[in-house]
C-alpha cells in the first residue's frame, strides 16, 4: 500500500528531535506493557490463593483418582514440590522470580514444564487466531465499503449480520457449520486436525463475530464520515463516489476498528478454546479445558498469563499500526 | 407574549381514550422488529415464571423407546437419549438461565459501576490508579478470566455468576469512567460551577443522571451477552452440570450426539440466539431513545 | 442599472458561461414536497464575480452544491434551463458530472482544516483532480504542478508543503492550499462557498484577494456567503436569498447603496459596526424592561462608582499541552471594568481571550496576577469563599447548548441560577417568568427543552440564566459567532438594553472588530496572549497605534456604503 510507503518514508525523513520523542514514546510504551503484565501476573496470583481447600489433598487425589484422606507423608512431599507451605510472599516472589525467567511452574497433574505444555499447543491457536483476524477485518471492510451510507438491499441485509453476529454463540455458529458441512456435506472433516481443508470452519466461526463486531463499529464511523466536508470536497474534484469510500474514508474509519484489534485479537485468542473444542481442534483449547476441569492451577493461571501476554503484544502492534494509519500522532 | 400558553398548563387526568391513543401512536412508531423482539422477550418471561403453561410434556420424564427422535409435531424440538422432550427441556431451563444472565450482569455492573465511578470522579491519582488497574483486568480475555475462576473455586452455578460477572466487568468500568469523564468536561457542568454550586451538588444533580443514562441500555444488552458467555462456559463443561435443564448444560449434554442429533445442539443455542438477538434488538431501541432525537422547531 | 447592462459589460466570449433559470430543490418525495431552493435564476459571464447572500436556511449552499450535481442523494430538482458553457447540463447523472468538477468548475469550501482529508499530504489533495482526470502527465510532472500551484497561492516553501499534513500548516496556508486544489486544473468557474468562515480577519483578507485574483485572471467567480462585507469587496452583481428565494437581485453597488428590498435592508442594517454604536440593529421596540422592573436591584445600588468591578492585574496562565509541551496562553494582561461600562476584548484565535474569560470567572487560576471583584480578592480566594459572590460576575457562552444540562427544561435551566435570596417555590418560579420576559421568550417556552429551541432562542435562555443572579458583571465569551446576523443583531440589542436597564457590566470577548466596536466602550486588543492595545473603543479600532492593531483594522472587510442610521432617541 502506498499510504504505508508514505508513513514509513516520513519517518525515515524525521528530525532528530522527532525521532528522540518517537523512540522515548516507544520506550514508555514498552515499559508500561511490562508493567501490565507484572500486574497481570499478581493479579492472577492473588486470585488463585483464593482457592478454598486442602490443595495437597487435592493434588493426590486428581492424580489418584480417588477421595481418599492422604497421609502426612504425603501431603507433606506434595507441598514441598509446589511450595504450598511457603509464606504467600514467599510464594509469590517465587512466582515472579519464576515468570522473569520464563517459567510458568509446573502441572499439578500432567507432571510437565507449564512452559513445554503450552509451546507444544500454542502454535495451531496462533495460527487459528491470526487467520481469524485477518478474515474478519476483510469481512468486515468489505461490507463497510459497500454498505455503508447507503439504503438498500445489501446494506440492510449487512446491518443485519452485524446485529445477529454480535449476538451468536461461537459454539452454536460452529456447530451448526459443522453439523451441515462436515456431517451432512460431507465437504470439511469432522475432526478438524492440523491440515488447510480443517482450518476453514473454524476460522469462519471465530471470525464472524469480530467481523459483525469491527463492521458495525467501523460502519458507523464511516457512515458518520461520509457527511464530513473533505468527502464532498474531494467529490467536487471529479472523484467518484466508490473513489472517495476507498482513496479517503476507508483509512478514517478503520481508526476505531484498529484500535479495537488488540482487544478482538484476545477475543479471538479465548474464543478459539471454544472453536477448538467444537471442531476437535488441535491446540491450547482442549488444554485450559482438561486442566480447569482437574483444577491444574499452574496450567490454568499459564494459560491465562500468556493470553494477557498476547494481548499485551497485541496492543503495542496497534499503537504500531495506528502510527502508520493516521500519521497526525507522530506529533504527539 | 406574557399571557401563557394554555396548553402548557396541561390539564390534570385526560381522558383515558386519550392516554390509550397516545400510548396507540406511540406503539406505531415503534419499528416492527422491535415489537417482535418485544414479544419473543414477554414468551421467554412466561417461560421462566411459569413454565407450566408452554411445556407440551414433562421436562424430567425419561422414555428410553423414544430416545433421540428428530424434531415433529408431537416433540418439537425431539427428544434426548433418554427420550425427554427437548422443547420442554429448553422451557423448564429458562429461569435458572434468565438468573444467571441477569445474576452475571448485576455482578458485572457493581463492579464496573465501583471502578468506572471511582476512576471518573476521582482525581488525577485516582484515575491514573483505578485506570490502571481496569487495564490489568481487560488484558485478561474474557472467558479465559471466567475459566481461572472456575478452575479456582469449582464449577457450579455461583461460580458462573461470579465469574462471567467478573470477566464482563472491566468492558463496564471503562465504559462508566468514559462516561462520567465527557459529562465531567461538559459545557452545562462548568456553567454551574460558574452560577456558585458545590461540587456535591453538581455531581448529584448533573454529572450522575447524564453519565448514567445511557448505561441502561448497556445493561439490557449485557444481559443477552452474559447468557452467552455462561452457556459457553457450560458447553465446555465448567458451568452447571448436566442434568439440570439449563440451556448450557442441554448444550454440554447434547455435545456428544452431534453427529446423530443435531437438534441436542441447535434447539437449545436457538433459544440462546433468540433470547439474545431480542434483548439486543430491544435494547438499541432503548438506547436510540434515550438518546434523543427530538424534532428541532424553529422560531 | 439593469441586468442587460451588467450582461453587456461582460459580453467578451460567446455568451453566459452560466445560465441557469428557475432552479427548484426539495428534500423529500417530490419537488414540491420541501422545497429549500425556490425558483433561482442568474447568468454569469467569465471575469465576473457572482455572489449569492443569505442567513442559514436560505438555500445558498444548495443551490452552490446545485451547480456542480452535488445536491445530494434525498433531494429532488428541477430547472428550467441549466447550461454551462453552452452545454445544457439540466439532465446531467453523476458520471457527466464527473467529468465537469474539478476540471470545469473548481469548488473551494469553508474551513479547509475540516474540507482536507486530514490524513493525506496536502499535494496529494492538490493533485487528486488531475489523478481523477488523468491528465496533468507522469507522475514527476504532476507533483511539479503540485509545487507550482502551492507557490502560486502564495505558500512560503511549497516542496515541503506539498509533503505536509493539513494540520502541519498555518490556517492560512491550508485554505491556500484548499483554493490550488480548486484551481488544479484551470477550471473555468470557481465556487467559493464561504471560503473565509471560520478563518482569523488577516487570514481571510488574503484569501479573498487570491479570489479576486483569479477573476482578474477571467476565471468566473460565484462566491456564497453570509457575510455582506466580505461579498460587497468583490462581487460584480449579488443575490440576495431568504428561505429558498431570491428576494433580490442586481449590480453590487446598486444593492449596497439603495436596497429596494425590506429584507435586504434589514441585513445591512444589523451589521454591527463603528456607525451603529448607539443605535438599534434589529427592527422593534426596545424591550420595556423598566416596566418589570421599576426598582433597581439592591445589590447593584451600593457599589462604589470609584472602584472599579472587575480589575485583573498581570495575569499569566500557562498549559500543558498534550505533547507535554509548555506554552503561556496569556501573558502579561491587566484590565479594569467600572460600573455599567462595557469592556471588548478582541483577538484572533489562540490569542488568549477565551483564557483571559476563564481567569476572571475564576473558572481557572492564573498563574500569577491577580483578579479583585468589587475591590475584594477574588482569584486569590478558595473556591469554598468564592462561592457565596459567584452570584456578583456570570457568563454567557458563545455555544449555549452544550451549557444546558440536556434533561432540563428551560425554566429548570434558568432557576437553578436564581439565587437563595428569592424563597419558596412561587416566588421563583415568579422569577423565572420574569427573567423570561426580560429577555423577550414567551412564557410557554418554561417546559421547552433546550434541543426545540433555535439557536437565537438559546442565547435568550442562556441570557436570562445569565441575569438571574442579579449579578453585577456578565462575562460575555463570543456570545454572538454562532449566529445569523439578523439574530445576531437582536442578541446585542437585548445585551444593550439590559445593560441600560439593569446597570450590569460586560466582560465582552469577540473575534468580530464590528460587534465589540458596536457595543464597547473601552477596547483590549489581544495577540499571542499580550494585551497590545488598549482604550477607548473609538481611538483603538478607528486610531490604532499598534503595528497589529492597524493590521487588524485594516483587514476587516467592510460595506462599500456605510447605512445611514438615526441615532437612538434616548
Amino acid at each position: 500500500m502506498s499510504t504505508t510507503v508514505d508513513a514509513l518514508a516520513a519517518v525515515g525523513t524525521a528530525t532528530p528531535d522527532r525521532r528522540r520523542r518517537l523512540v522515548g514514546r516507544a520506550g514508555r510504551r514498552l515499559l508500561g506493557a511490562v508493567g501490565v503484565l507484572w500486574a497481570a501476573a499478581t493479579v492472577t496470583f492473588l486470585l488463585q490463593a483464593l482457592m478454598p481447600g486442602d490443595r495437597a489433598r487435592l493434588i493426590i487425589n486428581q492424580t489418584a483418582g480417588t477421595m481418599t484422606s492422604p497421609t502426612a507423608e504425603q501431603r507433606a512431599a506434595v507441598n514441598a514440590t509446589y511450595h504450598l507451605d511457603d509464606s504467600l510472599f514467599s510464594q509469590y516472589l517465587h512466582y515472579i522470580g519464576g515468570l522473569a525467567h520464563g517459567d510458568l511452574g509446573t502441572s499439578y497433574f500432567q507432571h510437565q514444564e507449564v512452559t513445554k505444555i503450552i509451546g507444544d499447543q500454542i502454535g495451531a491457536t496462533i495460527v487459528l487466531t491470526l487467520v481469524s483476524l485477518v478474515l474478519a477485518w476483510a469481512i468486515a471492510l468489505t461490507v463497510t465499503v459497500l454498505a455503508a451510507g447507503r439504503d438498500n438491499v445489501f446494506s440492510r441485509l449487512a446491518s443485519g449480520f452485524q446485529i445477529v453476529s454480535a449476538a451468536v454463540p461461537q459454539y452454536w455458529v460452529g456447530t451448526i457449520l459443522l453439523v451441515v458441512f462436515s456431517i451432512q456435506l460431507g465437504i470439511f472433516p469432522v475432526e478438524s486436525g492440523s491440515g488447510i481443508s480443517g482450518l476453514v470452519l473454524p476460522a469462519i466461526t471465530l471470525a464472524l463475530p469480530v467481523a459483525g463486531f469491527l463492521g458495525q463499529v467501523s460502519q458507523d464511523e464511516f457512515t458518520r464520515l461520509l457527511d464530513q466536508p473533505f468527502v464532498t470536497s474531494s467529490r467536487t474534484r471529479g472523484a467518484s463516489d466508490l473513489g472517495v469510500r476507498i482513496r479517503h474514508v476507508l483509512r478514517h474509519a478503520a481508526l476505531p476498528g484498529v484500535t479495537l484489534s488488540g482487544w478482538a485479537l484476545g477475543f479471538l485468542f479465548s474464543g478459539a478454546v471454544i472453536v477448538e473444542t467444537v471442531f476437535a481442534r488441535p491446540g491450547i483449547g482442549g488444554v485450559l479445558v482438561g486442566a480447569a476441569t482437574s483444577r491444574d492451577i499452574p496450567l490454568v493461571t499459564g494459560i491465562v498469563i500468556v493470553s494477557a501476554a498476547v494481548y499485551v503484544v497485541a496492543n503495542l502492534l496497534v499503537d504500531v499500526a495506528y502510527t502508520i494509519i493516521d500519521p497526525r500522532l507522530k506529533d504527539a | 407574549m406574557s399571557t401563557a400558553n394554555p396548553s402548557f398548563d396541561e390539564a390534570p387526568g385526560r381522558s383515558r381514550g386519550h392516554r390509550l391513543s397516545v400510548a396507540r401512536a406511540y406503539l406505531r412508531s415503534v419499528p416492527i422488529g422491535v415489537q417482535l423482539a418485544t414479544v419473543v422477550l414477554i414468551v421467554f418471561l412466561i417461560a421462566a415464571i411459569a413454565p407450566g403453561l408452554l411445556q407440551t410434556h414433562d421436562a424430567y420424564r425419561t422414555d428410553l423407546l423414544s430416545g433421540l427422535k428428530a424434531p415433529s409435531g408431537s416433540h418439537l424440538f425431539g427428544t434426548d437419549q433418554s427420550g425427554r422432550d427437548v422443547f420442554s427441556r429448553v422451557v423448564a431451563g429458562t429461569r435458572q438461565s434468565l438468573q444467571i444472565g441477569l445474576g452475571a450482569t448485576g455482578v458485572a455492573l457493581v463492579i464496573g459501576l465501583l471502578l468506572g465511578v471511582a476512576a471518573g470522579l476521582g482525581g488525577r491519582w485516582t484515575d491514573g490508579t483505578v485506570s490502571r488497574f481496569i487495564d490489568v483486568l481487560f488484558s485478561f480475555p474474557t472467558l479465559f478470566l471466567a475459566l481461572l475462576l472456575v478452575s479456582i473455586f469449582g464449577a457450579g452455578i455461583t461460580t458462573t455468576i461470579v465469574a462471567v460477572g467478573v470477566g464482563t466487568s472491566p468492558g463496564y468500568a471503562r465504559m462508566v469512567r468514559g462516561q462520567f469523564i465527557t459529562v465531567r468536561r461538559a459545557g452545562y457542568v462548568e456553567a454551574a460551577r460558574a452560577v456558585g454550586h458545590t461540587r456535591s451538588r453538581i455531581v448529584r444533580q448533573h454529572i450522575f443522571p447524564n453519565a448514567i443514562r445511557p448505561l441502561v441500555a448497556i445493561f439490557t444488552l449485557g444481559v443477552g451477552q452474559s447468557i452467552a458467555f455462561a452457556s459457553g462456559l457450560a458447553y465446555l463443561g465448567l458451568g452447571v452440570a448436566p442434568p439440570s435443564p439449563e440451556w448450557g448444560a442441554l448444550l454440554d449434554a447434547g455435545r456428544q450426539y452431534v453427529t446423530e442429533a443435531w437438534w441436542l445442539e441447535l434447539m437449545p443455542g436457538a433459544a440462546i440466539v433468540l433470547f439474545a438477538l431480542s434483548v439486543t434488538v430491544v435494547g438499541r431501541h432503548v438506547q436510540e431513545r434515550l438518546e434523543g432525537n427530538v424534532k428541532v422547531e424553529d422560531a | 442599472m439593469s441586468d442587460i447592462e451588467v450582461i453587456g459589460a461582460a459580453a467578451q466570449d460567446s455568451g453566459p458561461l452560466v445560465r441557469l433559470e428557475g432552479l427548484r430543490v426539495s428534500f423529500g418525495r417530490s419537488v414540491d414536497d420541501r422545497r429549500v431552493v425556490d425558483g433561482v435564476s442568474f447568468e454569469l459571464h467569465r471575469g465576473r464575480c457572482l455572489a449569492i447572500v443569505g442567513e442559514s436556511g436560505s438555500g445558498k449552499s444548495v443551490t452552490a452544491r446545485t451547480l456542480v450535481g452535488l445536491t445530494g442523494r434525498r433531494a429532488s430538482l428541477a430547472v428550467d434551463r441549466f447550461e454551462f458553457a453552452g452545454r445544457d447540463v439540466s439532465r446531467h447523472g453523476d458520471r457527466d458530472w464527473r467529468k465537469i468538477r474539478g476540471r470545469d468548475i473548481g469548488f473551494v469550501s469553508q474551513d479547509a482544516l475540516v474540507s482536507l482529508d486530514q490524513l493525506r499530504p496536502v499535494g496529494k489533495e492538490i493533485d487528486e483532480a488531475a489523478r481523477v482526470h488523468r491528465v496533468g502527465g507522469t507522475k514527476a510532472e504532476r507533483h511539479a504542478r503540485v509545487v507550482e500551484l502551492l507557490d502560486q497561492v502564495g505558500v512560503p516553501d511549497p516542496e515541503l508543503k506539498a509533503r505536509q499534513l493539513p494540520h502541519e500548516l498555518s490556517g492560512g496556508q491550508r485554505q491556500r492550499a484548499l483554493i490550488a486544489s480548486a484551481l488544479a486544473l484551470d477550471p473555468q468557474l470557481i465556487i467559493a462557498d464561504e471560503p473565509t468562515t471560520a478563518l482569523d480577519v488577516t487570514v481571510q483578507a488574503q484569501v479573498l484577494e487570491l479570489l479576486e485574483a483569479a477573476r482578474d485572471r477571467g476565471k468566473a467567480l460565484i462566491i456564497i456567503s453570509h457575510d455582506l462585507a466580505v461579498v460587497s469587496r468583490m462581487a460584480d452583481e449579488v443575490l440576495v436569498m431568504r428561505d429558498g428565494e431570491v428576494v433580490e437581485r442586481g449590480v453590487a453597488d446598486e444593492v449596497f447603496r439603495n436596497p429596494q428590498h425590506e429584507y435586504t435592508q434589514r441585513l445591512l442594517d444589523a451589521v454591527p459596526s463603528a456607525h451603529s454604536r448607539g443605535a438599534r440593529l434589529s427592527p422593534g421596540e426596545p424591550s420595556r424592561i423598566s416596566a418589570v422592573r421599576a426598582v433597581p436591584d439592591p445589590a447593584v445600588a451600593p457599589a462604589d462608582p470609584s472602584v472599579p468591578l472587575l480589575e485583573a492585574t498581570g495575569l499569566v496562565k500557562s498549559f500543558r499541552g498534550p505533547d507535554r509541551v509548555v506554552r503561556t496562553v496569556v501573558q502579561d494582561v491587566s484590565f479594569a471594568l467600572g460600573v455599567g461600562e462595557t469592556l471588548g476584548v478582541v483577538g484572533e484565535s489562540g490569542s488568549g481571550k477565551s483564557t483571559t474569560a476563564r481567569i476572571a470567572l475564576a473558572l481557572e487560576t492564573p498563574d500569577r496576577g491577580e483578579v479583585l471583584l468589587g475591590g475584594q480578592p477574588w482569584s486569590a480566594l478558595s473556591e469554598k469563599e468564592r462561592r457565596p459572590r459567584r452570584n456578583e460576575i456570570s457568563v454567557i457562552y458563545q455555544d449555549p447548548l452544550s451549557s444546558f444540562d440536556p434533561r432540563w427544561p428551560v425554566e429548570r435551566i434558568v432557576e437553578d441560577s436564581i439565587g437563595a435570596d428569592v424563597q419558596g417555590a412561587a416566588a421563583r418560579r415568579a422569577r423565572v417568568e420574569e427573567l423570561l420576559d426580560q429577555v423577550g421568550l414567551p412564557r410557554a417556552f418554561r417546559r421547552r427543552r433546550p434541543l426545540e429551541l433555535s439557536g437565537g432562542q438559546r442565547q435568550r435562555v442562556a441570557i436570562a440564566r445569565a441575569i438571574a443572579p442579579r449579578p453585577r458583571v456578565i462575562v460575555c465569551d463570543e456570545p454572538v459567532s454562532a449566529l445569523d446576523v439578523s439574530i445576531q443583531a437582536q442578541v446585542l440589542d437585548l445585551l444593550g438594553d439590559l445593560r441600560d436597564e439593569l446597570g450590569v457590566s460586560y466582560l465582552f470577548i469577540s473575534h468580530d472588530l464590528g460587534v465589540v466596536h458596536h457595543i464597547s466602550d473601552r477596547v483590549l486588543v489581544m495577540s499571542e496572549g499580550l494585551a497590545v492595545e488598549h482604550g477607548e473603543a473609538d481611538d483603538v479600532l478607528l486610531r490604532p497605534r499598534h503595528e497589529y492593531t492597524k493590521r487588524l483594522v485594516a483587514a476587516v472587510p467592510r460595506l462599500r456604503h456605510e447605512p445611514v442610521r438615526e441615532a437612538r432617541v434616548a
